[in-house]
């Protein structure tokens, strides 16, 4: 307990000193006559504060969870391994090892490949296999999420332990976590993802011993720890709940939406020539009152399933009314023609009813004319006809479900858990395009529910769980900020541009205690993890933050597609050096060089002044250590086991 | 759990479901009503007076039933649900959707 109180003397320290040196910069020493980069920097000291005031209150209440109660004995699990292109003897090996888990469970291999030799691989283990069935052809398979939608449909257990292909279950998995869920409540208990295929110096960054540690606990003590796609086990109930209020409310919205465009298209429909034709006419005028009568049934609180029923028997009824007319004056013109002919029985003499309810099918139904009519009322429908399954438990509105559908869960009152213990070993991407592609991903993601389901409007979660979230996403902004970072020094430098107007004691004295505290408070959080390497890959990746929020952005607020990756579990063939990805990051370094050289220049050839161009030449040096992580990175020829076996120690 | 089926008054296929219609017979219930319509009988109706418990699955299969049933030209209704039934429903707001009708032969009585 008193490492937290010393923790929490931190939290106050760094953020009373942090808010005092932010203030100071905004009120006093901004130099207006370089306004463009002066208010530059100070926002994105703004935008670091918010960050380090965010991570503060995480780490306010990161407690490590005693171990939780026996699990309840007639648990039923299901353990779903979800793949999509991952080798066979890869997805084998974690069936095999998620087989062996000793909790009584039924093993699943999710096969978004489909391919036989991996079904045959599965049966041969005595282990279940699912794919997609013909019901996701030419409509949206929403990636993993749909992978495990599609099986919580044919899966039975009251508890999902979902596994990507690249997580390599320990048998006691399920026994060190089911325990929690004798809480009613507990929706999600998650596990960390620590990989063994990765040397201790870590150079793609792939750890994330902070976030798996401090950061997630943090969350927890708030109650807001995330669903992170793997090594989590999941309450079915919970699940299933998200996904049937999810299908109301999108039901609900869509048969409004419906009704509103079909008004509108039958009242365009009257205009058209077609119209002048009585029987349409009247046909038309029948279906604008269906419609109109469905909207007030629908104010009146009535079921839909019944609304949209009486609506399309209504319909249905008026369109044969339009075929009934043209077939029986067509019948009587025959029947004329036959007894004028002077033959009783004329084989043109038409079966009346048959041939009604053959055209007003709706393929052969004059309606075709009025097709607009038609398309416009078939949208009004309770089955999500445009989706494989009308209930979709897991989120689909971001490439990061996970994130989604853990926010949604607590904004249903479920609670979640992270349980730090590691009980499965994963694989990391081993070359550097694989490792930016899946961080790209996870920014992308995030971002989406950032744009879609901003946290710090979902009212139904407490202000912490709020606020919990969106620090995740306020993470995700840092590449604008590093941007400013490392365009300050270059700029004072080669211009002779100072963004701060003041002397130097008043900054010194506001500045250094600040970024003291900051270092301590991150010293503290992490009880000895290494950070440092994850202190790099923030700033370093900056071009990868930027591309994440711009094409979530399209996305969400413009309908351009992500060109979403699925990021390959093993070493991509070209594992030569791949300069190519880091040009941002190698012209920045380059700029940074010659900054410094211009700065040495002007100190001392032009009597720069030395205190100024000392700060910005030793800010200069700090951002090039923090970019060298990518030379690391670039060359990196991926794991090679016997260079470095040590066992990662367990938080 | 076991559903029984038989055709009705208005070719009607009338599904009734004793037990606890749960995670664990969710997926029976969804071959049941898909049998029911691969027969030929598109208006179907679940009684659910001899359900004592009700899940999200249970919903699940529900719904999953009406979507087969509409795009088949028919409709799946529900009957005779019990107070702690029609409960679940109200929870999950799914009574937005679907109307409980007073016993299987009503269903269809519009």
């Amino acid at each position: 307990m008193s490492r937290m109180l010393a923790l929490r003397i931190v939290v106050v320290l760094t953020l009373a000193l942090g808010i005092n040196y932010v203030a100071w910069r905004w009120m006093f020493s901004l130099n207006w006559d370089a306004w463009w980069i002066a208010v530059a920097l100070v926002a994105a000291e703004t935008y670091s504060l918010i960050d380090v005031s965010l991570f503060g209150m995480m780490m306010w209440r990161a407690y490590t969870r005693p171990a939780p109660p026996a699990p309840p004995a007639d648990a039923t699990v299901d353990v779903l391994i979800a793949t999509y292109n991952e080798p066979i003897d890869l997805v084998m090996t974690t069936a095999l090892a998620a087989r062996e888990i000793t909790f009584p469970h039924r093993t699943w291999v999710l096969d978004d490949g489909a391919r036989p030799e991996l079904a045959a691989a599965a049966a041969a283990a005595g282990i279940d296999y699912l794919s997609r069935g013909t019901e996701w052809i030419d409509r949206p398979r929403h990636a993993k999420a749909g992978n495990v939608n599609n099986a919580l449909m044919e899966t039975q257990g009251e508890f999902l332990l979902i596994l990507d292909a690249d997580q390599i279950p320990r048998p006691e998995i399920l026994d060190h976590t089911l325990g929690y869920f004798t809480d009613d409540k507990v929706a999600l208990v998650q596990t960390p993802q620590v990989f063994s295929n990765v040397t201790v110096e870590d150079p793609l960054g792939s750890q994330a011993p902070l976030f798996y540690g401090p950061i997630q606990q943090g969350k927890d003590g708030w109650n807001a720890a995330f669903f992170c796609g793997s090594n989590a086990v999941l309450r079915r109930e919970a699940l299933m709940h998200l996904g049937i209020l999810g299908y109301v409310r999108e039901v609900e919205g869509s048969v409004r939406t419906a009704l509103r465009d079909a008004s509108r298209v039958v009242r365009g429909a009257r205009r058209h020539p077609a119209a002048r034709n009585p029987a349409v006419a009247h046909a038309l005028t029948e279906v604008s009152h269906a419609i109109r009568q469905a909207r007030a049934a629908i104010r009146r609180d009535e079921p839909l399933a019944e609304v949209t029923f009486v609506l399309h028997e209504r319909v249905d009824a008026a369109a044969a009314g339009i075929v009934v007319g043209e077939v029986t004056s067509l019948a009587d013109d025959l029947r004329e023609i036959s007894e004028l002919a002077g033959t009783p029985e004329s084989p043109y003499l038409l079966d009346i009813d048959e041939t009604v309810a053959r055209l007003a099918t709706r393929e052969l139904s004059p309606f075709k004319a009025l097709e607009a009519v038609r398309s416009a009322l078939d949208t009004i429908a309770i089955d999500r006809g445009h989706e494989a399954q009308p209930v979709m438990p897991l989120a689909t509105i971001s490439v990061t479900e996970d994130m989604a559908t853990s926010m949604r869960l607590h904004g249903l009152g479920w609670k979640s858990v992270y349980h730090n213990e590691l009980l499965a070993d994963g694989l990391a991407p081993e070359d550097v395009g694989t490792m930016l592609t899946q961080r790209l991903r996870w920014g992308q993601g995030t971002m989406q529910v950032f744009l879609r389901e901003n946290p710090l409007l979902q009212w139904k979660m407490s202000l912490p769980q709020r606020l919990m979230y969106f620090a995740t996403m306020w993470s995700y902004l840092s590449g604008y900020a590093a941007v400013i970072y490392f365009a300050a020094p270059i700029v004072f430098l080669v211009f002779g541009i100072l963004p701060v107007s003041t002397n130097a004691w008043d900054f010194f004295l506001r500045f250094i205690p600040f970024m003291i505290a900051n270092q301590l408070l991150f010293f503290v959080a992490a009880r000895g993890i290494p950070t440092w390497r994850g202190q790099q890959y923030s700033l370093a990746l900056f071009p990868v933050w930027i591309d994440a929020c711009t094409t979530a952005f399209n996305n969400v607020v413009l309908g351009i597609p992500l060109n979403f990756a699925v990021t390959p579990k093993t070493r991509q063939a070209h594992t030569g050096q791949q300069w190519h990805l880091i040009k941002p990051q190698i012209t920045v370094m380059v700029m940074l060089v010659v900054a410094i050289i211009v700065g040495c220049v002007r100190l001392f050839v032009n009597g720069a002044e030395p205190i100024g161009t000392g700060v910005n030449i030793g800010w200069a040096v700090y951002d090039l250590v923090v970019l060298s992580v990518l030379f690391k990175a670039a060359t990196y020829q991926g794991f090679t086991p016997e260079a470095a076996p040590e066992e990662h120690p367990e938080q | 759990m076991n559903f029984r089926t038989e055709t009705i008054a208005g070719n009607v296929a009338a599904i009734r479901a004793d037990g606890r219609l749960n995670m664990v017979s969710a997926p029976l219930l969804r071959e049941v009503v898909s049998a029911a319509i691969a027969a030929g009988t598109v208006r179907i109706v679940v009684d659910l007076s001899g359900v004592d418990f009700m899940d999200s699955s249970g919903l699940g299969a529900l719904i999953g039933g009406l979507k087969v049933a509409r795009q088949a030209g028919g409709d799946l209704r529900i009957a005779g649900a019990t107070p702690q039934v029609a409960l679940v429903f109200e929870l999950t707001h799914l009574d937005r959707i679907l109307q409980n009708h007073a016993t299987a032969e009503t269903a269809y009585r519009d």
